[in-house]
């Protein structure tokens, strides 16, 4: 597989009245085309800030992004970040497409969604406004809308908010993008219409080998669809790698506590506690200078000198292509929970 | 679409009867008798109740509503036999202190107002819908903030002290316009020159208030649109700024503008009272207040009220119209 | 079995929908919730789940008499409340109480969390021992939040401990019935689980019962001990959560159960999956005979004409379908 995307060193923060908001710190990732990356994280971990950033789609006047963002195309690499506004915007929609969280303001309340998806296609088509029509009733067959042709000329207010999502799936890749970032796509859905819409973007990118990016915060969504994944906490990477190599070797005392506080529909978890983690995020303002997760962290006591406290850990191979930012190797992680289990 | 037209359509005659009606009950309670006023000084019982008869005070403010009605659409006669005068349908009844019909009273104002209303409708439409544009788009930057202090005086001068400046500096102390010439009417199609003279500055005062307010409420809607999700979307699809700010932001933004400018247009073409009144324009504003200051008129005043009043109702309904045009949720509810 | 705190009987909440105009006629009607039936018992939690649009939000607003229940019974322990006066239910404002979805939106913003939490002694004319700021304070400090942010206000707290807050608001009175609307969904996963412990825990001290709300089944089945499903206000299955969880009867239990992702790779990849097709159908015009056999794959005719009536197939166990799926 190629790598389409490779992120590195991205800092976003937004300055503010009380100090500048770090909400991306150090961030790095990269996607293949035909791979899946979950980016997993809480509200404020700094998922959907990295990925806004590498679309262009922060304003210019009220952020600071340094960093690079390279796509691979085939006509040679570009930095997304520093190529001027021109040259991304250019690149949007074409290269890369993203969809969101909310299918329900996402799309113009005013134009029909066929003059919405057209509009997408003929900025980089030629073609008469019919054409576009023509490839826009094409791309809701294909992303399962039933009587496409009658619905184009539809309002986004006459579908639900799974049929919505579709028809912004259908928007993001019409012109055939290689990568698409999907925003919580199904965290406004109800749970039957997210595995709809989870099972059509999982075929659409075998069918189109697209690069995918899913940012989530749900990690059952995640083991159903993912092929990598990052883990986010606070604005940093601290965990990165293959599916199974972060469901069944967790290295990260934080992934560990995510995995532990949820409850699982398949186990009967009646009369058991959840181990919920304890207290809440740092502020982004003031960062802390040590581990960020360092105050809620049960491993914390376990590294001597107060490093955690004092260092903040490098995002290092912990096992082959298996990142993690922890002061402790995944061995002691996985030894220390063994132990503190056994205890209890 | 056709079902809910002429539904609105018919509340629209309930309402316009329930207006005339109440404002002849509001009238029968003042406690001046107009026959009084009418009748000359040298009043005997005998003239006075001559004049109130005349007048047609002398039934019921039930009869008297009900003869209105009749006059509105078959005409009246006014007086007795051989002296009396006949206005031609629609009657909205007969002046004595004008000694004219008010349909004719009406028809000499309302040119005056539609001009006042149209030339100070097009000014703040231009005035406010740019100025609140730009100062959003460039939200923080000096050309903002100058705006803001012009929405700041806009919102806080009186009509009256804005005319009254206008009067004295433009007109009388740079002689801009001929003093004499203020509140002559001149017709737009024949002397547009004249025309333009006699309602540009009236037109000004009145706009200069308006365009204050729709420069604010467009800044707010432009900014706040900016910051909608389909907005994100437009841009993240490649959209230019361009298109995205013309075809995107400025539909959604301006929408609401409609019913807005709707329903204040239909509002100054009922009279702007106290502009016409410090430029001395003979509009519908301008005889309205005459009639109820000094010859408590009742005819004109009913003429007035339902003049204006059909034109705010009407207003509405077009507004809803234009507005379901615009936004198809509205359409489809 | 002990005494029912709450008993539903064929309760049923109908919103008219209007033609607007003067004369508003009614055009049609909403049928929120449509004869749901369901007991709570002292100490217990019965989870209410649906997709959104099935009408277990109204189903609890009724409960509370927040809404006026257009059919059916409403018993408060063994009492019939179902037609109580606002006066009349003031009594029994302070033995239920509710836990709203949004900590954002349900704390007024104007007050501090100490006039916020202290109200219900006051609405109630109840003088707590000790004063009603000590009692706040104990009742923060109850919650897991630090007593000395009594004077606070809700902006100055995060989404996790507003709910905190909403909580302790909650069992100032020491209700005995709480009804929870959605309380965890709006919280991120880590403070997820400290909320649901803190709910556990205070049930636990204090022989609370719940109604808990919720569309997501893997929180309702660790906390409840029954769960009701309801599909377009009508109670599809309810059962106790260990055989509704194990061995799901109604087709959309079933179908619900398996859209829920599980957090294991390996468990994903060998499940098979049940597609429903389609959305939920209006709520306005539901589909005749079983609400649910527009999106079944098992549904026949019989389906499509004639209601399925709940039947109970074990202890506690109801269910609504005319070709259940077989037990486990």
């Amino acid at each position: 597989m190629s790598t389409f995307l490779e992120v590195k060193n991205l800092h976003v923060s937004f300055p503010t009245e009380d100090g500048a908001v770090l909400a991306s710190n150090d961030v790095s990732y990269s996607v293949a085309l035909g791979e899946t990356l979950a980016i997993v994280g809480e509200s404020g971990s700094g998922k959907s800030v990295a990925n806004l950033a590498v679309m262009g789609l922060h304003n210019p006047q009220r952020t600071k992004i340094s960093g690079s963002a390279i796509l691979h195309l085939p006509e040679g690499p570009i930095d997304v970040l520093s190529a001027p506004n021109e040259t991304v915007r250019r690149l949007r929609g074409k290269a890369m497409s993203m969809i969101f969280q909310d299918p329900m303001s996402a799309l113009h309340p005013f134009y029909t969604i066929g003059d919405q998806i057209a509009e997408a296609w003929a900025l980089y088509n030629e073609g008469s406004k019919a054409d576009g029509i023509k490839r826009a009733v094409e791309m809701l067959d294909l992303v399962g809308i039933p009587d496409a042709s009658k619905r184009v000329h539809e309002y986004p207010h006459q579908f639900s908010g799974g049929m919505r999502q579709r028809v912004m799936i259908a928007m993001a890749l019409v012109n055939n993008p290689s990568l698409l970032i999907a925003d919580e796509p199904t965290t406004a859905l109800d749970v039957t219409v997210q595995s709809q819409i989870l099972r059509l973007l999982a075929d659409l990118q075998k069918e189109f080998n697209m690069a995918v990016i899913l940012i989530t915060h749900d990690l059952g969504v995640v083991a159903e669809v993912a092929d990598r994944v990052s883990v986010m906490y606070s604005g940093r990477v601290v965990e990165s790698a293959p599916i199974d190599e972060i469901f069944y070797n967790t290295t990260h005392p934080y992934t560990r506590g995510l995995l532990n506080s949820i409850p699982r529909v398949d186990n009967n978890g009646i009369g058991t506690r959840l181990k919920a983690i304890p207290g809440q995020p740092p502020s982004l303002i003031s960062v802390p200078k040590g581990c960020a997760f360092e105050a809620r962290c049960e491993f914390a006591s376990h590294v001597s000198g107060g490093l955690c406290h004092a260092v903040n850990p490098d995002l290092v191979e912990k096992a082959p292509s298996h990142f993690g930012r922890c002061h402790l190797t995944g061995q002691q992680v996985i030894e220390i929970a063994n132990q503190n289990n056994g205890v209890k | 679409m056709l079902k809910y037209v002429s539904q609105r359509l018919f509340y629209t005659v309930l309402l316009l009867l329930l207006v005339s009606l109440s404002v002849y009950f509001i009238f029968d309670l003042l406690p001046v008798d107009p026959a009084r006023l009418v009748c000359s000084k040298n009043c005997s019982p005998a003239l006075l109740r001559d004049t109130r008869h005349k007048l047609g005070l002398d039934v019921s403010v039930i009869e008297q509503w009900l003869r209105f009605l009749q006059g509105l659409f078959i005409g009246r006669d006014y007086g007795v036999a051989a002296a009396a005068i006949h206005c031609p349908a629609p009657a909205f009844g007969y002046s004595f202190s004008r000694h004219e019909c008010v349909s004719t009273v009406l028809s000499h104002a309302f040119p005056v107002t539609l001009s006042l209303a149209v030339l100070a409708f097009i000014l703040w439409m231009t005035v406010g819908v740019s100025l609140g544009v730009l100062a959003a788009r460039k939200k923080g930057s000096i050309f903002d903030r100058v705006s803001t202090v012009f929405v700041l005086i806009g919102t806080s001068l009186p009509t009256f002290l804005t005319g009254v400046l206008v009067v004295i500096f433009i007109i009388l102390k740079f002689n801009l316009v001929d003093p004499l010439e203020i509140g002559n009417w001149s017709n737009p199609l024949t002397d547009p020159i004249g025309w333009l003279q006699t309602f540009i500055w009236p037109a000004a005062t009145l706009a200069f208030a308006y365009a204050a307010t729709y420069t604010r409420f467009t800044r707010s809607n432009v900014i706040e649109t900016s910051s909608e999700d389909f907005i994100r979307t437009a841009r993240a699809k490649g959209l230019s700024e361009k298109v995205i700010l013309r075809k995107h932001t400025l539909r959604a933004a301006l929408a609401p503008l409609v019913t807005l400018a709707g329903l204040d247009f239909a509002g100054l073409l009922g009279g702007a009272i106290i502009t016409e009144k410090v430029f001395g324009l003979d509009g519908l504003g301008g005889i309205s207040i005459e009639a109820v200051t000094s010859s408590y008129d009742l005819p004109i005043i009913v003429g007035t009220t339902i003049v204006a009043s059909t034109f705010v109702v009407v207003a509405n309904l077009i507004v809803d119209i234009t507005y379901a045009f615009i936004d198809p949720r509205v359409r489809h509810a | 079995m002990a005494e029912n705190i709450l008993e539903l009987q064929n309760l049923k909440k109908h919103f008219p929908t209007t033609s607007g105009g003067l004369f508003n006629r009614q055009k049609g009607v909403v049928k929120a919730v449509d004869g749901v039936s369901l007991s709570i018992g002292v100490g217990e939690t019965v989870g209410l789940v649906g997709e959104s649009g099935c009408g277990k939000t109204t189903a609890g607003r009724t409960v509370m008499k927040l809404y006026e229940p257009t059919e059916g019974k409403i018993l408060f322990q063994g009492e019939d409340i179902t037609n109580y006066s606002r006066h009349q239910m003031m009594p029994f404002r302070s033995q239920m109480q509710m836990i709203f979805q949004d900590p954002f939106a349900s704390l007024n913003p104007r007050h501090t969390v100490g006039t916020i939490v202290g109200a219900s002694y006051d609405i109630h004319g109840i003088k707590p021992a000790g004063g009603v700021e000590n009692a706040v304070r104990d009742l923060l400090e109850r919650v897991g939040l630090n007593p000395e942010h009594i004077n606070r206000f809700p902006h100055e707290f995060s989404g996790g401990q507003r709910q905190r807050i909403g909580i302790a608001r909650a069992i100032a009175l020491k209700p005995k019935l709480i009804v929870a609307d959605e309380p965890v969904s709006a919280l991120d996963v880590s403070i997820q689980a400290q909320v649901v412990n803190l709910l556990d825990d205070l049930q636990q001290e204090f022989g609370l019962s719940y109604l808990f709300v919720a569309h997501d089944l893997s929180v309702v089945q660790h906390i409840s001990d029954r769960v009701v499903v309801m599909y377009l206000g009508k109670v599809m299955e309810s059962a106790p959560t260990q055989s509704l969880f194990s061995s799901p009867r109604h087709p959309y239990t079933k179908a619900l159960l398996s859209a829920v992702p599980i957090p294991d790779p390996k468990i994903e990849r060998a499940r098979e999956r049940i597609l429903l097709q389609g959305d939920l159908p209006s709520p306005v015009n539901p589909p005749a005979g079983c609400v649910f056999n527009t999106r079944c794959w098992k549904a026949q005719d019989t389906c499509r004409t004639v209601v399925p009536e709940p039947v109970q197939i074990a202890p506690n166990h109801i269910l609504a379908c005319h070709y259940p799926e077989p037990a486990k």
